[in-house]
């Protein structure tokens, strides 16, 4: 097995998600429109009652537009993750993971391949939302959009990674409006995408130490110190550490010798 | 004395070129305590058109599952061409090519595509997965549908389309499981007849799944599956021998009528 290989291997996985993406263009709205409804809706009726005081890495007071947009494209990488979760659990049941597993590559490499893949996807969204919020007034300094990239790499692998091991929990395709309830609502508003943690304290104490916990508001908190040039070291080493445990845990899963498969057998089994 | 002494020599083997194709020794697995194979051995010669016919339920899926690595069998062992399975998977998997019984293509993506992802996923070059592609887009005849989306071609079509992707990364033992279900007798013979040719003229190692036995002729090797045991292999007539039946139909209903040995 050469590097030329493994090249060859990444290269038609993140081909097959970008040609996929590109098939399902309500995916790419619906991706698009979200966020941009949060902006242009909810931060709007947001602005007037949610003041938000000078806090790093912010050196001026900023409206509230501002505040929230690491947020909202933390949240597009968020969806992301579950899209592709729920897109491994729909390729198992039908069969089609079983093409990709079927290369003769580690299957560490082929999972870290598909991750990148989504993660490639998402980022693309991600600068398209970015360009919406600059003409919207949001204008983070123009390097900022390159510092943000390696932030929103591994804020995306972070949640992608997440979405990887609930997909091998999930059982069926219907199960999957349980994830939606119990992980991507929680983990959204449980976090300082939304609102400051400092005001989630004056509102609860609990509720603050939750929020402080989640790897997401540490996902957020990288991208909004990176997108202000800035280097939120322990948002950094929070998400690389739950990066590391979540796609340990995902490859375990999906181990052939020790994941759920061999315990309770493919879908064809299972039928 | 002496010349009486001397033993039987047993009947001298078949010339062997290397290792088998495909052996599988004292296979075993089981989800909980539902044991779904029980030390199942049998092995597929290089070049050689082998039916594996069971029952739905009988293990099939699961004995491919294993083969393809989806999961590590739990006892026994898988060689491919002598590269163990669990201690040389990539040496091993390399060797294989798959048709599953789900269709696998993308709908959405061209024929050509599809093809590419997978040459791909083989480390194969973009170049060689192009002239690869042509090759057998052009066995299969449809070598002017390349660019066509997979939605736009028939059940019988995207079946071949399938053995193209399986056969494009140049494998040498083809695993295809319940291949025909759901086509017309005209697509099955037409598929048959292909792959037959294949074994024939490239010395492909074919594992064919089936529960249809018309699927099998006279020559061909069958190993017979049933709850989860091998119940017979051989060749078809001395499976029908060893059954004092006549034909296949009957050698395959005389072995998995009965309930499961203790």
């Amino acid at each position: 097995m050469s590097a030329a290989t493994y090249w060859y291997c990444l290269r038609s996985i993140i081909v097959r998600e970008g040609l996929r993406f590109l098939h399902q263009r309500e995916r790419f709205f619906a991706a698009l429109v979200r966020p941009l409804v949060w902006l242009a809706i909810f931060a709007v009726g947001f602005r007037a009652v949610l003041g938000v005081s000078i806090i790093p890495p912010y050196e001026t007071y900023i409206l509230y537009d501002e505040y929230v947009v690491p947020g909202l494209v933390a949240m597009i990488q968020l969806f992301n993750g579950m899209q592709n979760s729920l897109s491994m659990v729909y390729d198992r049941e039908m069969g089609s993971m079983r093409t990709l597993l079927v290369s003769p590559l580690p299957r560490w490499y082929l999972l870290v391949a598909k991750l990148l893949a989504g993660v490639a996807v998402s980022i693309a969204q991600v600068y398209v939302f970015l360009g919406i919020a600059w003409l919207w007034g949001v204008e983070p300094p123009p390097l900022g959009y390159l510092a943000a990239l390696p932030a929103l790499l591994l804020s995306g692998l972070m949640l992608g990674a997440l979405g990887l091991l609930l997909s091998s929990f999930v059982r069926q395709l219907e199960n999957f409006a349980g994830v939606m309830n119990f992980v991507i609502f929680p983990m959204f508003f449980a976090s300082s995408a939304l609102y400051p943690l400092w005001r989630i304290r004056e509102g609860s104490p609990a509720l603050y130490q939750i929020a402080a916990w989640n790897p997401f508001t540490q996902a957020v908190e990288l991208i909004r110190f990176s997108l202000y040039l800035r280097v939120d070291v322990g948002a950094l080493l929070w998400v690389v550490g739950c990066l590391a445990l979540f796609l340990g845990a995902a490859v375990l899963a999906y181990d052939p010798g020790r994941g759920f498969w061999a315990r309770r057998g493919g879908p064809a089994e299972q039928a | 004395m002496y010349d009486t002494a001397i033993p039987a020599e047993p009947p001298p083997l078949p010339a062997i070129h290397g290792p088998p194709a495909l052996a599988v020794e004292e296979l075993g697995h089981s989800f909980g305590k539902c044991v779904a194979l029980d030390r199942v051995s049998f092995a597929v010669a290089p070049g050689g058109f082998t039916m594996l016919l069971g029952l739905n339920g009988a293990g099939k899926t699961t004995l491919f599952s294993l083969i393809t690595r989806l999961y590590s069998n739990r006892t026994g062992a898988i060689h491919i061409f002598g590269f163990d399975l669990r201690r040389q998977p990539t040496r091993a998997l390399e060797q294989i090519g798959v048709v599953f019984q789900q269709p696998t293509l993308d709908v959405d993506l061209t024929v050509r595509q599809n093809l590419r992802y997978h040459g791909g996923l083989h480390g194969m070059s973009p170049s060689d997965c192009e002239a690869r592609a042509r090759e057998e887009l052009a066995r299969i005849g449809l070598a002017d549908r390349g660019d066509d989306k997979v939605r736009t071609l028939s059940g019988g079509q995207r079946r071949r389309v399938e053995i193209a992707r399986a056969l494009l990364h140049r494998p040498s033992l083809l695993l295809l499981d319940e291949p025909t279900v759901g086509l017309d007798a005209d697509s099955r013979r037409h598929i048959l007849t292909h792959i037959r040719a294949l074994c024939r003229e490239q010395g492909l190692a074919v594992l064919w799944a089936t529960h249809l036995m018309d699927e099998a002729s006279d020559e061909d090797s069958v190993v017979v599956l049933h709850q989860g045991r091998l119940r017979a292999s051989g060749t078809v007539r001395t499976v029908c021998a060893e059954t004092a039946t006549a034909s296949l139909p009957a050698a395959f209903a005389a072995l998995t009528t009965g309930e499961r040995p203790p």
